[in-house]
């Protein structure tokens, strides 16, 4: 009896702790939403309270919806954030594959050399990134920006991608090359299907931290034009620094879509962590 | 090829396979590095490039202007990383024990909610903290007010004595979801049979904690001690979007990135010069490869791994 109560004991404080952590995690997120929607009084007044009848107010939306472009902005991110996912996935899973299945001269360095990528970041290398994206005329367009996270996503995708490949079944693909299916074939048609978990895992962990980048859209592209959200709300909260309801909004404004993503991917993103792909 | 006097014939197949990875990857970003460490041995006279072999380095730790700024930024990076070690990763130890505790429910809903600031950018995160923080919103000494603290309460991120410390924490507080997950799953990877073998011979609780759990999942706190070391010493987004380039107040939030940002970049007066930011890249490749060795070589090696 008494085991019992200690364990209920400390039950009671594990939640204690896990809510208490919890509150610490979320206050933020909580204050920067509630005051986005209230009078720039109230903002002040009662920082803490809900928005009521009374302070209830669209202000700050309206400025940044008449100042910033955030549609342009929120496009831009989506093709930057889709497009280096594509080509991370379609060419990590390729050279993946060419990893796990054949055994070539080469094979043990090539993913050596590969994998250096994880452990050394691109930035690094950002004066040279630059200076080559201006001679190739790249600098200020998306496919700059595609072309920097996908080189930035592609040892890790190669990486995890090959440890799935390599538990594929030999019969299967013997099988297929019996029925006279091309290598490309065995790739396309009965490799990628089955690896399709994984794949989604690679996407998930790609997929926020391109969102989120603020170095690369700052250096390689800052025009007007193909700015990214992250930029585009980071340069809109500079000019407005003042306008509290303004700042307040546009902070909301750029939590909405990173949340979205994660109610739809959070699981996934979880048990990608959690599955040990970082081992 | 059964003929073993035929040359090998190429697998164009496997060539098809690798090449657009290798391009790319050879192109934007290995290139570009061993490119940029090539660049600090130049500098820039009457607008041509011209080979000055190891002056940039004379000039970054030689001069006192850039060699005070230089150490500065180092020793800010220095302390930056410190917290995270002796904060963030103690808490998510911590968080990752309590949610692996068998019988404790919600934890799905606590793991994804602890995990939302991971997911926010450092510029929602930087801004968000800063108005929270700021004397003018009074939210901080409201709060420290409510439990009779308000004396505490200082302007912190406009102190130089306390804004690195305090931006160090708010960094902290975003990714304390990373370490929390990965030691969640090395626990739980750890076999039931093993934990009842201790509990058989009395180690339960806590100290079936310190001396079973913590010595198992050593090997993936080496992960994350390393992952944590590059993430810092090339961090850089939370510092611009919080107190800007000039990482004030008085460069006292200076780090490795800004510094090298403001150097390629110039900012007010000083003009940029890619040559000096190439070199400033170069030490922070050295740091990153040093701290990386030492993991690889001094402790991964060394470590017992077990196999379940």
């Amino acid at each position: 009896m008494n085991a019992a109560r200690q364990n209920r004991l400390n039950s009671f404080a594990a939640h204690g702790a896990l809510i208490l952590y919890t509150l610490i995690a979320l206050f933020p997120v909580f204050v920067i939403v509630i005051n986005s929607f209230k009078t720039r009084k109230a903002i002040f007044r009662e920082p803490l309270a809900l928005p009521n009848s009374d302070s209830f107010s669209l202000i700050g939306y309206e400025t940044v919806l008449k100042q910033g472009d955030f549609f342009l902005y929120f496009q831009n991110s989506m093709i930057v954030t889709v497009g280096s996912l594509f080509f991370i996935l379609l060419f990590g899973a390729m050279a993946a594959f060419a990893l796990a299945e054949y055994r070539f001269k080469g094979n043990t360095l090539m993913g050596l050399y590969l994998a250096l990528g994880i452990m050394i970041p691109i930035r690094i290398g950002t004066v040279a990134i630059l200076e080559m994206m201006v001679q190739t005329g790249l600098v200020n367009t998306l496919w700059a920006l595609i072309l920097v996270y996908t080189a930035q996503g592609l040892p890790l995708a190669v990486f995890i991608l090959s440890e799935f490949m390599r538990q594929v079944s030999d019969d299967l693909k013997n099988a297929g090359r019996i029925d006279g299916l091309s290598e490309y074939r065995i790739f396309f048609r009965l490799v990628l299907p089955l690896v399709r978990p994984a794949m989604a895992t690679v996407a998930v962990f790609n997929m926020i931290p391109i969102w989120n980048d603020l170095w690369f859209p700052l250096i390689i592209a800052p025009a007007e034009e193909v700015k990214t959200l992250t930029l585009g709300s980071q340069v809109f909260i500079g000019q407005f620094v003042t306008d509290w309801n303004a700042v307040l909004s546009a902070l909301s404004l750029a939590i909405l879509p990173v949340m979205a993503l994660y109610v739809v991917f959070s699981r996934q993103l979880i048990r990608g962590i959690t599955s040990g792909a970082v081992k | 090829m059964s003929d073993a006097h035929t040359k090998p014939k190429i697998r164009w197949h496997i060539v098809v396979f690798l090449a657009p990875a290798v391009l790319v990857y050879t192109a934007v970003m290995i290139y570009p590095l061993f490119n940029t460490l090539r660049l600090s041995f130049f500098t820039e006279v009457d607008q041509e490039r011209v080979y000055v072999g190891l002056q940039n380095f004379h000039t970054l730790f030689g001069e006192p202007v850039w060699s005070e700024q230089f150490w500065n930024a180092l020793g800010n990076n220095m302390w930056f990383f410190m917290i995270h070690m002796l904060v963030q990763n103690p808490i998510g130890i911590a968080l990752a024990a309590i949610l692996s505790h068998p019988k404790l429910r919600f934890t799905s809903f606590y793991r994804s909610a602890i995990f939302i600031p991971t997911i926010l950018s450092f510029v929602i995160v930087g801004f968000a903290w800063k108005l929270i923080l700021s004397p003018i919103w009074g939210i901080a000494p409201e709060m420290l007010g409510a439990v009779g603290l308000k004396s505490l309460y200082a302007p912190w991120l406009g102190k130089e004595a306390y804004a690195l410390t305090a931006l160090s924490l708010v960094s902290v507080w975003q990714f304390v979801g990373i370490p929390m997950m990965l030691i969640y799953a090395a626990l739980l990877s750890i076999p039931d049979e093993i934990l009842e073998a201790a509990e058989v011979e009395g180690i339960t609780g806590s100290s079936a904690f310190w001396k079973i759990k913590l010595p198992l999942i050593l090997p993936s706190i080496g992960i994350i001690s390393i992952l944590t070391f590059v993430a810092n010493f090339n961090a850089f987004d939370l510092i611009y979007a919080a107190q800007g380039a000039l990482a004030g107040p008085d460069f006292s939030t200076d780090i490795l990135g800004t510094f090298m940002y403001r150097t390629f970049f110039g900012f007010q007066l000083q003009l940029g010069d890619p040559h000096m930011g190439s070199t400033i890249a170069s030490g922070m490749f050295a740091i990153i490869l040093i701290g990386v060795c030492l993991y690889l070589f001094g402790i991964q090696s060394r470590m017992r791994r077990y196999q379940f």
